[in-house]
């Protein structure tokens, strides 16, 4: 049997830990600012997990995965705009308009490969993105201020720092949890099996793009709920967070902590925006050295962090 | 009908231009297999290198050809010291490290070129409209980039189709092992190949430079576009880009200004001027989803590997 304690497992476990325990750290420390930031961090972790799950165990490399956080976002943003208040009614239309743009979205470019698939999957975000950018009704270019967070008729109190911080931590662990049981279930495997192989999936009798397609309604739904914390958490949303740029950043958290493991989104994202706090700290020219870092890891850390841990623990 | 040569004519412009873009990118994709996300920055350093030199040497031409200059040496820098290490590999690991490079080259002009943009002032000799038809009066320096795009144009399709480099470099984009095993030096070809498609880039970045502003991620937007582009043209064929982009080119220009009037005579006035701009934005968009749905190789697919 496999030892289930190695540097991987165990700093997936400290992680964990260091989230769940984040606010009491917070609390006696006084320090408000960092529970800010990893609400933020966990935000956009759920995000770059659910493209983790097309991307990873899919092979799908999908390029416009901000414009669900976009539509997400709006989808909160318009109902409050228009006096509909109410989580309950909110966060399930997010969820199914987010669910709706994938399935349309997924059923055209899937019959692309590659490259094109890269290129088209940015072609459909870009047209959400120039959507948003036209509802003048609701802010156009400019976005769209949300004065009242969701109301979940007083179960959870929204605009409290740390009852937030757990909902979206709890919507993080929820989302990792369904895509472990996704990623290991036949329906998974099925999916991983097309990745490797699809002229044999489809010999064996799958219907290749059939998975495919649930799976990045699946992944996109999830990113809908980011994109619904997300609203929240910056009473805001605007086009800007559907700009092409913005999927790139997913795409770059995700294979900094790398790429079709559970865990590593996370990580990726935690280091991702914590570098990006940092290194503005110290100078306004942060992409200046986040850039060729990202070259770097590209070149010499294929697997990402996890990928390194993964190493370090086999010796 | 004036107006609608006037902007079929800054359609063509667009197009030409765009092809420019699209043209080196088409070149490193095709032949080298390799997804350039930072070709969009090297227009934009092409637009900042202009913007300087013409004012440091106070003459517009010599400024342009030290810019064209600087942006094919820089292209073959970035190509010697980072991209090549990264052929062979796969399509998301190009698409990263050249996100990275789009980061490092915004911040690094917003460090030696400040945040507020540049601009390019056009010599008198190019400022000039000229009538083109009875009535109608064309801004020359647009007639000017029209001529040095088609002469381009021209140019890369006698260099591809009629030379040996040329010979060469389709050889490469249909069978890259071959052409080694021939003993030829694909990793000079390769370079070369980068450079003029870097100088492209340039050339497409500071003959539009005059026309809107120079500033910090401008790269971006036409960078999709040229993406774009390639992808309803078929990846790797000039000949597809060259008709894609003045397709698109075409389409955008004409959808911006002609859309608000068409949609009015369906929708109310202030419906069809909320639609409207969204809409023209996103013509292009669905053009390409569609051309993909129909034909996912694009229009004009190069020959198969």
């Amino acid at each position: 049997m496999k030892s289930h304690i190695n540097a991987r497992n165990v700093i997936v476990a400290l992680v964990a830990l260091g989230l769940t325990l984040l606010p009491a750290y917070s609390a006696l420390t006084g320090n408000i600012f960092i529970l800010t930031l990893f609400t933020r961090i966990v935000i956009f972790a759920l995000a770059a997990a659910s493209l983790n799950l097309i991307m990873g165990y899919g092979g799908m490399m999908s390029f416009g995965h901000a414009a669900y956080l976009g539509i997400g976002g709006y989808a909160v943003g318009i109902l409050a705009y228009e006096g509909i208040g109410s989580g309950f009614i909110q966060w399930p239309v997010a969820l199914a308009v987010s669910a709706l743009y994938a399935l349309v979205i997924g059923a055209l470019s899937l019959r692309t490969r590659g490259v094109y698939f890269i290129m088209i999957t940015l072609a459909f975000a870009q047209m959400a993105y120039y959507i948003a950018s036209g509802l003048s009704r609701y802010g156009g270019d400019d976005g769209l201020t949300i004065y009242k967070r969701s109301n979940f008729g007083g179960l959870i109190d929204m605009s409290n720092r740390v009852q937030f911080y757990y909902l979206c931590l709890a919507c993080l662990f929820g989302g990792i949890y369904l895509i472990w049981r996704i990623v290991n279930s036949r329906f998974g495997m099925v999916v991983q099996g097309v990745r490797s192989n699809e002229q044999r999936m489809q010999a064996i009798g799958f219907h290749a793009n059939r998975y495919r397609l649930v799976c990045f309604v699946i992944s996109g739904t999830i990113c809908g709920l980011a994109g619904a914390l997300l609203a929240n958490n910056t009473d805001f949303i605007s086009p800007a967070t559907m700009y092409w740029t913005r999927s790139g950043e997913l795409m770059v958290m995700v294979v900094f902590g790398g790429m079709g493991s559970l865990f590593g989104p996370v990580i990726g994202t935690i280091v991702f925006l914590l570098l990006e706090e940092l290194l503005s700290q110290f100078t306004e020219y942060w992409a200046l050295i986040m850039g060729p870092l990202l070259l770097l890891i590209v070149l010499f850390a294929r697997g990402g962090i996890m990928g390194l841990l993964g190493r370090l623990s086999r010796g | 009908m004036l107006v609608l040569i006037e902007q079929s004519l800054n359609g063509l412009q667009f197009g030409l231009l765009l092809f420019l873009l699209a043209a080196g990118l088409t070149l490193v994709f095709g032949i080298m297999d390799f997804v350039n996300l930072a070709h969009g920055s090297l227009y934009m350093m092409g637009a900042y290198f202009a913007a300087t030199f013409v004012a440091w040497t106070n003459s517009f031409v010599l400024g342009i050809l030290l810019a064209l200059g600087a942006t094919l040496l820089l292209g073959i820098a970035l190509e010697f010291i980072a991209l090549r290490h990264l052929y062979g590999r796969d399509h998301l690991d190009q698409v990263l490290a050249t996100f990275g490079l789009i980061l490092f080259f915004n911040d690094a002009v917003r460090l030696i070129w400040g945040p507020a943009g540049l601009s390019l002032p056009l010599p008198a000799w190019l400022t000039v409209p000229v009538q083109i038809v009875p009535g109608v009066f064309y801004p020359a320096y647009r007639l000017s980039i029209i001529a040095v795009a088609l002469a381009v144009a021209a140019l890369l399709y006698i260099v591809v189709m009629r030379t040996r480099i040329g010979m060469l470099i389709r050889a490469g984009a249909s069978n890259r092992e071959m052409i080694g095993a021939l003993g030829i030096n694909i990793k000079l070809l390769f370079t070369l190949v980068f450079g003029l498609g870097a100088a492209l880039a340039g050339l497409a970045g500071l003959m539009q430079a005059p026309i809107l502003t120079v500033q910090i991620g401008m790269g971006e937007n036409i960078l999709i576009l040229a993406f774009v582009i390639i992808v309803i043209g078929g990846i790797g064929s000039i000949r597809g880009a060259f008709m894609a982009a003045i397709f698109v080119g075409m389409i955008d220009t004409l959808g911006r200004a002609f859309l608000p009037d068409l949609l009015r005579t369906v929708l109310s006035s202030a419906a069809a001027s909320t639609a409207a701009p969204a809409l023209s934005s996103m013509l292009i968009y669905l053009l390409m989803a569609i051309v993909l749905v129909v034909r996912p190789e694009g229009l004009f697919p190069a020959a198969k590997r």
